[in-house]
């Protein structure tokens, strides 16, 4: 039977005339909208990724990964560029995690959430999130190099050719974990308050002080969540040119960053001057590929590496 | 032989006032009645500008078994936790009157809560096990209470969890997931991790309400056990709990203790009609 066409009499149930129903949308319209919104990410994806895979590919040896650029970049490899990256990236984790965790705890568990000061330092965290990269890179320029790193000079080092006082791997680092620090700021407070408050009930009535109820409940019980958020910082921070332009980031260096002071190789940064700043552009190509992949695959190994550690905190968590 | 042994670890965990015995400055009280482990004065309670415990007075005696009940939103939970002060940590809570337990002034004398609440255990309605093992659930309650020797944490688990009637249950799995026990082994659990820390008295918050009846007659059977080391307090929503396990009752209504006295005649001859209205389940 037609079901458009369903006339019955409706007496029975306490109507006096008889209805139609209404024919319903079959859903394939919103089904097929959505999907095709699905199909255009995954087909821009794919374009991207075909066109640095097959550019890059052909460069990648051990060569291009074990050594230094060469011949004004047309040849060689970009071990330097590798090294200062996975540097920067250790840095800058180091920094943001830290400071990062220990704001969204004092934003949880020690303020009243619903008191003015706090959303006002709320708002200016979600704002600091949306500043753009290259304002903080004049920032750190500005605060670090020139504030902090002048000011150690000045009182240390009086005199002499700029100590602390230069771009630096250090500098670019603590930028990045500027930029960064939203992230794992919200991430963290996101895990905090899904944490039950019978497990803290259960914690201080057994006369545990805040603190010890912070280290042995609440933070191992956050752990995942902390990590989502380095996790997302490192993704967002291996990739950024902008703040570190001015902050450390060098065109080219003969030897490795060893100390905080140093300036270093970064591989955005070397995409952006192999693509912007070579005599030889075409001559450049094929590296300025591998590079990008290499860059890629860094990102994905630093990520992959941090939610393998994720899990694994998850499932120890449930089987004990 | 766990007595003998921790004492230097848990030097902290006793009483940092001694015990007084001496009922008679208070009045003549009757020599079948055991002293009074906490004395209730006056309790006025508000959250922010609401006012949910009116002038409570209350002496809680002890090695007995305390029972509140009432209709929800009574008071009664309220009053029970600002026995071990636990309504400290809800911001914006304030309290007049006084609870003494062993006449000191546990808001005004003590300066340091979790010494309050060492003393004072407290078993939530809902069993609320850390996300660990078994036996750290339970080392918890030591560790944070400044117990660091391995040998003294690993046989007072075994006492306590023996205590709490749990040990052979779990003995073969300590180092299992808490969340693997049952609903009732779970409570049980917390009932060991509360006396862990070797309270005086416990308080517990409808202990049994989430649990099968099996279970609870365990939790029962335990709470008549426990009597004879601890002072309880429990909070109960099931009247005939409260009649089969307690010696006194107090009936909260509306933020007042409208009536507390022995179970026995609370539960045969009360003497207001509220009461009588509430037990023979008129209303609540």
């Amino acid at each position: 039977m037609n079901i458009a066409a369903d006339k019955r009499p409706t007496a029975a149930i306490g109507y006096s005339a008889t209805y139609q129903y209404k024919p319903k949308s079959s859903g394939l319209l919103p089904r097929s909208l959505t999907f095709l919104a699905v199909l255009i990410i995954i087909a821009i994806l794919a374009v991207i990724m075909f066109n640095i895979v097959c550019g890059g590919i052909g460069v990648i040896s051990w060569e291009f990964l074990t050594h230094p650029p060469e011949r004004g970049m047309e040849a060689g490899g970009i071990f330097p560029a590798i090294f200062g990256t996975v540097a920067l990236v250790i840095l800058m984790t180091i920094a943001v995690i830290p400071i990062g965790v220990l704001t969204a705890i004092y934003l949880q568990e020690y303020t009243r959430p619903d008191s003015k000061g706090i959303r006002l330092i709320r708002l200016a965290i979600n704002n600091l999130a949306g500043v753009p990269s290259i304002v903080f890179g004049l920032f750190g320029l500005g605060f670090f190099i020139q504030w902090i790193g002048g000011g150690i000079d000045s009182l240390f080092f009086e005199g002499g050719r700029p100590v602390w006082g230069q771009p630096a791997i250090v500098w670019a680092a603590l930028t990045l974990a500027l930029l960064t620090l939203p992230v794992v700021i919200i991430s963290t407070e996101e895990a905090l308050r899904t944490i039950p408050r019978e497990l803290k009930d259960a914690s201080y009535a057994l006369g545990a002080t805040k603190l010890q109820t912070i280290r042995r409940v609440i933070l191992p019980q956050a752990l995942p969540g902390i990590l989502t958020g380095g996790i997302l910082a490192v993704s967002r921070g291996a990739g950024e040119v902008a703040p570190i332009m001015f902050t450390g980031a060098a065109y080219y260096l003969p030897y490795l960053p060893s100390k905080l002071n140093d300036q270093f190789m970064e591989l955005g940064y070397h995409i952006y001057v192999m693509a912007t700043q070579s005599p030889d552009v075409e001559a450049t190509k094929p590296i300025l590929y591998g590079t990008v992949l290499v860059l890629l695959v860094l990102t994905f190994m630093l990520n992959s590496a941090a939610i393998m550690i994720r899990s694994r905190i998850r499932s120890r968590r449930v089987n004990v | 032989m766990y007595k003998q042994q921790d004492n230097i670890e848990l030097e902290s965990l006793q009483p940092q006032v001694s015990e007084p015995h001496n009922t008679t400055s208070r009045g003549q009280r009757d020599k079948a009645r055991l002293p009074v482990k906490i004395t209730i004065k006056k309790l006025d309670f508000y959250y922010v500008d609401n006012q949910a415990l009116y002038d409570v007075s209350l002496d809680v005696e002890k090695n007995r078994v305390t029972a509140l009940i009432g209709p929800s939103g009574c008071g009664k939970s309220t009053f029970l936790r600002t026995l071990n002060r636990m309504n400290d940590t809800i911001p914006g809570t304030r309290l007049e009157g006084t609870v003494k337990l062993d006449e000191v002034d546990i808001y005004r004398d003590v300066k340091d809560v979790s010494v309050v609440r060492r003393r004072v255990g407290m078993v939530f309605q809902k069993s609320n096990p850390f996300p660990k093992s078994i036996f750290e659930n339970v080392a918890y309650s030591l560790k944070v209470n400044g117990v660091t020797n391995k040998r003294v944490i690993t046989e007072a688990v075994e006492s306590t969890l023996r205590k709490a009637f749990l040990w052979d249950e779990v003995k073969d799995k300590l180092q299992h997931s808490a969340y693997m026990l049952s609903g009732g082994q779970q409570q049980r659990l917390c009932i060991a991790r509360a006396l862990a820390v070797r309270p005086e008295v416990l308080l517990m918050d409808e202990p049994a309400s989430a649990l099968d009846p099996l279970s609870t007659t365990k939790i029962e059977d335990l709470i008549n056990e426990l009597k004879k080391d601890y002072t309880i307090v429990i909070v109960t929503h099931n009247m005939q709990q409260a009649a089969r396990i307690s010696d006194f009752t107090g009936f909260f209504y509306e933020g007042r203790l409208i009536e507390f006295g022995p179970t026995k005649q609370m539960f045969t001859k009360p003497g207001k009609k509220k009461t009588e209205d509430y037990i023979t389940g008129r209303f609540g």
